[in-house]
This record gives C-alpha cells, sequence and structure tokens, in this order.
C-alpha cells in the first residue's frame, strides 16, 4: 500500500507545475547562453591555425585528409568517426588531427599531444581546430563509419565500454547515463544509448561551456567523464576513447549537425 | 593581445540588426588577472557615432552585443570599436545584409 502511495505521489510530483516550470526554465537558460555564444570566435582563430605553416616541415593542415579527400571539409566532421587506410585504424577528429600534424607537418606524437586540452587563457590547438573543422559540418546529418569491419568492431567496443564497471568508484558511463530524468544540476543526463538522447547531445559536441569560458572537445568529455568516475586517465586518441566516441556517433546516426554547441 | 571580433548586420522590418562578438578575457579586480576589462564601445554608422557605451568589469569574457538601429540600408557600413583600461583597442566592420 504505501509502495502505491508512494508510487502516486512521484506521478503526482512528475506532472506537477513545478516539476515542469524547472524543465521550461532550464530550457530558456540553454536558449539565452546559446544566443550570446561566442563559438564563432574559437572558430575564426580555429581557422587561422588551420592554415598556419608548423612543425620541421613548415607545412599547413590544409591538405590534412579528414576523410572525404585532402582539404575537404565540407560534411567532413559529420561523417567522423571512420576508418582510414593510410594509419590502418577508425580514427575520430581529433585523432586525425594528430595524425596529420605527425605525418604532413613532421611534428612528433609527444610534441602535438604536450597540450591537448586549453584553458581559459589559452586554447589548445585541438580546441580551436575542432571548431574550425566541426563548423564545416553544419546542416549535414551525423555518418560516422559503420562498413568497415574495424568501423563494426570500434562499435562494438565502445557500447561494451559504455556499460562496462570498473575503477575506484565502480562505475560506467551507464551509472549516469543509463536511465531518464537524472540530472546534475541544471544539466540534463542524456540516456546515450538510446538513439533519441544521443542524437541531439552528438549534435552539438564540441561545444564551448559558458561555466568556464572554455571550448572543449569530445576527448577531452570522455576524459573528463573519466576523472569524474576516478578512473586511471584515459590515454589521448586512444582505442578506447575513439571506441566509445564512436559508439555514441553511430547511436546518434541522421541527426542534422548543429554544432559547435553552447553548454551549460 | 586582442583575439578576432566577428559581426552581423542584418536588415529587419525596417530597422538593422547588429550583433556583434568580442574576444576579450574580461577579468574583474577581484581576480588574480587584475582588473582588465572593455570599458568604451562606440557603434558608427557610415561614420557617424550612434552609440557610445561605458562597459563594466560585470561584463562576461568574451562578451556579445546585439542591438537595433533605426532605419539603415544594404550596403551601410557599420564599425565596432572598444576600447579597455589599459587602452588596447579593436575594430570591426561589415556591411548591412
Amino acid at each position: 500500500m504505501s509502495r502505491l502511495l508512494a508510487a502516486l505521489f512521484f506521478l503526482a510530483w512528475a506532472a506537477s507545475p513545478a516539476a515542469q516550470d524547472t524543465k521550461a526554465e532550464i530550457q530558456k537558460y540553454q536558449q539565452m547562453i546559446a544566443e550570446g555564444s561566442p563559438v564563432e570566435l574559437f572558430e575564426l582563430e580555429g581557422e587561422a591555425l588551420w592554415k598556419k605553416p608548423q612543425g620541421p616541415n613548415k607545412v599547413s593542415l590544409e591538405k590534412c585528409d579528414l576523410g572525404q579527400g585532402p582539404g575537404v571539409l565540407k560534411g567532413a566532421y559529420a561523417r567522423l568517426p571512420r576508418y582510414f587506410k593510410d594509419a590502418d585504424r577508425v580514427m575520430d577528429l581529433e585523432t586525425r588531427l594528430l595524425h596529420c600534424m605527425t605525418t604532413l607537418q613532421g611534428r612528433s606524437r609527444e610534441e602535438a599531444t604536450k597540450r591537448v586540452f586549453g584553458n581559459e587563457n589559452q586554447p589548445s590547438e585541438m580546441e580551436l581546430l575542432s571548431a574550425y573543422v566541426a563548423a564545416q559540418s553544419r546542416g549535414v546529418k551525423l555518418a560516422a563509419g559503420t562498413a568497415h569491419p574495424k568501423e563494426k568492431q570500434a562499435y562494438e567496443l565502445g557500447r561494451a565500454i559504455f556499460f562496462h564497471r570498473a575503477g575506484g568508484w565502480d562505475m560506467s558511463c551507464a551509472s549516469c547515463h543509463g536511465e531518464a530524468d537524472k540530472r546534475i544540476r541544471m544539466q540534463d543526463l542524456p540516456v546515450l544509448y538510446k538513439r533519441e538522447f544521443a542524437r541531439p547531445i552528438m549534435a552539438t559536441w564540441p561545444a564551448y561551456r559558458v561555466s568556464n569560458s572554455q571550448f572543449k572537445t569530445m576527448q577531452w568529455r570522455i576524459n573528463d567523464c573519466y576523472r569524474q568516475m576516478r578512473y586511471p586517465e584515459p590515454t589521448f586518441a586512444s582505442d578506447a576513447t575513439i571506441a566509445l566516441n564512436t559508439f555514441l556517433t553511430v547511436t546518434a546516426a541522421g541527426e542534422p549537425y548543429r554544432g559547435p554547441g553552447t553548454k551549460r | 593581445m586582442a583575439g578576432p571580433m566577428k559581426m552581423r548586420a542584418t536588415l529587419a522590418g525596417g530597422n538593422t540588426e547588429v550583433r556583434v562578438l568580442m574576444s576579450h578575457p574580461m577579468t574583474t579586480a577581484q581576480m588574480k588577472e587584475g582588473l582588465h576589462h572593455i570599458r568604451n564601445v562606440v557603434v558608427k554608422h557610415n561614420g557617424r557615432t550612434v552609440v557610445e557605451a561605458e562597459i563594466s568589469q560585470a561584463v562576461s569574457r568574451n562578451p556579445v552585443f546585439s542591438f537595433r538601429l533605426k532605419g539603415g540600408a544594404k550596403g551601410d557600413r557599420i564599425e565596432v570599436s572598444w576600447l579597455d583600461n589599459k587602452g588596447e583597442t579593436s575594430k570591426i566592420e561589415a556591411a548591412v545584409a
């Protein structure tokens, strides 16, 4: 009986004007921060960096092949992660940028990954470049690779990692992103293994975060989730982080890209 | 160092809608970086000053301003410039679309 009452009470609360007001107010807030987004400033700086000759070879990234041919940016981000024959590996945007930095520009992996995540005073190269490249996919439907055996493998690995519990707190991605109607403060926690939740999220990353004035990438997002779960730090552009990104992006397939987004 | 600026000026219902983005750290006196903020913003329409604004440290990093100017026509020149408390300055010009 008491359980029934509790259930009734919960239903009444969920449908109450207070709960709906909260949702509507959060939506209003998100709309307001999106209108004041400085994301285009990061795109501009990213464009300048894309065209800037760097490394021992003193060349820019303008000949970098992101999957649609050397230097083709239109729609390239929306089709990542995908398999690249020249590297015999599935790569996401940041991994591919790193590949171009080491092959085209002749930079060492150590030097190019010295500072992959920036701060509010100095964004990292990866952040600026991600803003510029992702912006060239606005309106293009997300279509990460699913045909090649290694792409299938990455998807399956990503899915397994998503549900795999470990670390000091015995958590998995699904601990926070596995159930509907959860949130941390103002942030709704999307159920990321489900299509309808993954779509709007993956269509707006990478993104500018208002609360710390920084532009953030998908590799950072995954890295920080693992920090919050008290895991050892995942390696940048590792098979595991790429697999997770592949799983999430494939789950969101078909959604028109409308980033880089603006987050709380 | 002044980062990039970006501006859009569009004609809408007989008015000109301007949206301008500025790169600026906008640090307050309480922060370890010390006071560094945009102090003056000037908007010019075809060379004539139409807005003179004073901005305080209360405005966020990388500020965005949008406002409506009465009238205007396609091709009119809109110029927005800022001056901060350290004497640094930047400006951008665009044609009304």
